[in-house]
């Protein structure tokens, strides 16, 4: 049989949709439906959901992702650049704390700053600002160890060049890390950043280890108990959703960006 | 203030027995080299001659290991001198040109001037366009850098320099990263920078632009000032053997 490349191709890609369809139809057919469906999807239960699902639990994620992230951000680079310093305990104390917080599990510091440190230090959590506030504590320490290192990266990534030339014009290394290599070094790590924004929005799901109340409810923690009560799983498919609505959008902004950067280049 | 540490009569620049090692790699083996207010001094030489770091040792930008590098009789190799202040005075052109992609021409032209001189922001455009005017690019103060050609992008860098009112300007082979067409264009700016009195120390392998140019020439190898002097002189009749080796193989 004489087929062009392009021909067979086309003829391979036909076939593997074709079983890709054959194994999706066997999937739905071979389902129980009335025992999956208002287990998963029951309407009943999704209607009670609303609105708390999204003013209280979607809103809190939110909330929680957004001040994680801008804490982690700002104490990221501080790292970033104690860790690029020419002073040798600066550079220790940064890689100390970089390779602790990423090396531990999210949910092990998040624990261990809401539950460990208050009765370490004989404060009471309530003084410490409660357990939202150290679980956020604990998400931004998290957050700033990891973004630490794309920052660093970022900033070597500008070429020496431009430091020489902000130099050679009179200007300080602080004047020309402000003005000249954080400016660029920000548009190289734009996509890495979206992509540890959406690590963070998933994160929050563990900051119940810190304890919660009822208004401090975010998406997994608030699926959680009413999948319990109700005993039925419709809440967690909903909440699912909701992540994906909002994670979805974000990293195809991340692509789009790469493939925007990957055309300048 | 730095200002009030000049020294009118000293030179522009004053090298006095520099010596730049990396690691094992000795890379100036004791440079005196003395470039008078009004002087345009040429730098040739194989590459690996030590010229790009004898130039950069200048302003700072690469550490002496050890003599003195004065300029204006203040010493900058001291450590407690206001380099940043120093380099104020001292323009300086990249090979690679290092325009900042991120800003427009215009605020390539006025970060410097705003950040470091304090001056204003109409004051710093006014003089941004008048330098842009100076090198022939003042239709494209609202470029961004990667919107212009080479030959363009040099131009600007040059008057980038020259909005700090530098006392001199260190050229580092400032057409090598050209295409051939777009080198007369530079080379053009440079020389009526020289013809307007501007100090110069001037790496380069343009051996024309350093013989018409040029008020002296110096040839440098292996970290050593071989020779050095008028620059028709040097390149018509060189008087060692190591000039005229090389001289043989770049022209």
């Amino acid at each position: 049989m004489a087929l062009r490349r392009t021909q067979r191709q086309k003829l391979y890609r036909y076939l593997v949709y074709a079983v890709l369809i054959a194994l999706a139809l066997m999937a739905i057919i071979t389902t129980d439906w009335s025992r999956i469906g208002p287990l998963f999807f029951n309407p009943e239960i999704a209607a009670k959901m609303f609105p708390g699902i999204i003013t209280t639990a979607l809103v809190n994620t939110l909330w929680f992702t957004a001040v994680a992230f801008a804490g982690g951000l700002l104490l990221g680079i501080i790292l970033a650049l104690l860790k690029m310093s020419s002073i040798g305990p600066f550079r220790w104390i940064a890689t100390a704390w970089i390779e602790l917080f990423r090396g531990l599990p999210a949910i092990m510091t998040i624990f261990a700053i809401s539950q460990v440190l208050p009765i370490a230090t004989q404060v009471s959590g309530q003084k410490l600002g409660g357990p939202v506030v150290l679980g956020l504590i604990g998400l931004i320490l998290v957050a700033s160890a990891y973004m630490a290192e794309t920052i660093r990266a970022g900033l070597q990534a500008v070429p020496k060049g431009q430091t020489e030339a902000a130099r050679s014009l009179g200007m300080s290394p602080m004047k020309t890390t402000f003005w000249i290599v954080v400016p660029q070094g920000f548009r190289i790590i734009i996509p890495p950043l979206t992509n540890e924004f959406v690590l963070l929005l998933k994160d929050t799901s563990l900051l119940f280890v810190a304890g919660s109340f009822i208004w401090s409810k975010e998406l997994t923690n608030f699926a959680k108990d009413a999948t319990t009560q109700n005993q039925n799983a419709t809440p967690l498919v909903m909440a699912a959703i909701l992540y994906l609505i909002v994670t979805i959008p974000l990293t195809r902004f991340t692509a789009y960006l790469e493939r925007r950067m990957g055309n300048q280049r | 203030m730095i200002t009030d540490l000049i020294d009118v009569h000293a030179p522009a620049i004053d090298v006095q027995g520099l010596v730049k090692t990396f690691g094992e790699n000795e890379v100036l083996k004791g440079i005196d080299l003395t470039v008078t207010a009004g002087e345009v001094v040429c730098v040739i030489g194989p590459s690996g001659s030590g010229k790009s770091t004898l130039l950069r040792s200048v302003n700072l930008l690469e550490e002496p290991t050890g003599g003195k590098v004065l300029i204006e009789g203040i010493d900058i190799t001291d450590p407690d001198i206001d380099i940043d202040g120093v380099r104020t005075r001292i323009g300086m052109v990249f090979q690679s040109f290092n325009l900042f992609p991120h800003m427009s021409v215009l605020g390539n032209l006025t970060i410097a001037q705003r950040r470091v001189k304090k001056r204003g922001k109409e004051e710093a455009e006014q003089v941004a366009h008048e330098m842009l005017a100076r090198v022939g690019m003042g239709h494209k103060a609202d470029a961004y850098p990667t919107q212009l050609s080479g030959g363009q992008q040099q131009r600007v860098a040059i008057a980038r320099a020259l909005c700090m009112n530098p006392d001199m300007m260190l050229f580092d082979e400032p057409t090598s990263a050209l295409d051939p067409e777009l080198v007369g264009e530079v080379l053009q700016v440079m020389r009526s920078l020289a013809e307007e009195g501007m100090t110069m120390l001037v790496v380069t392998h343009e051996m024309g632009f350093a013989r018409e140019v040029g008020s002296r020439l110096i040839f440098m190898d292996g970290g050593h000032i071989v020779e050095e002097g008028d620059p028709r002189e040097v390149l018509s009749n060189p008087q060692h053997q190591r000039t005229k080796d090389f001289l043989s193989r770049v022209l």
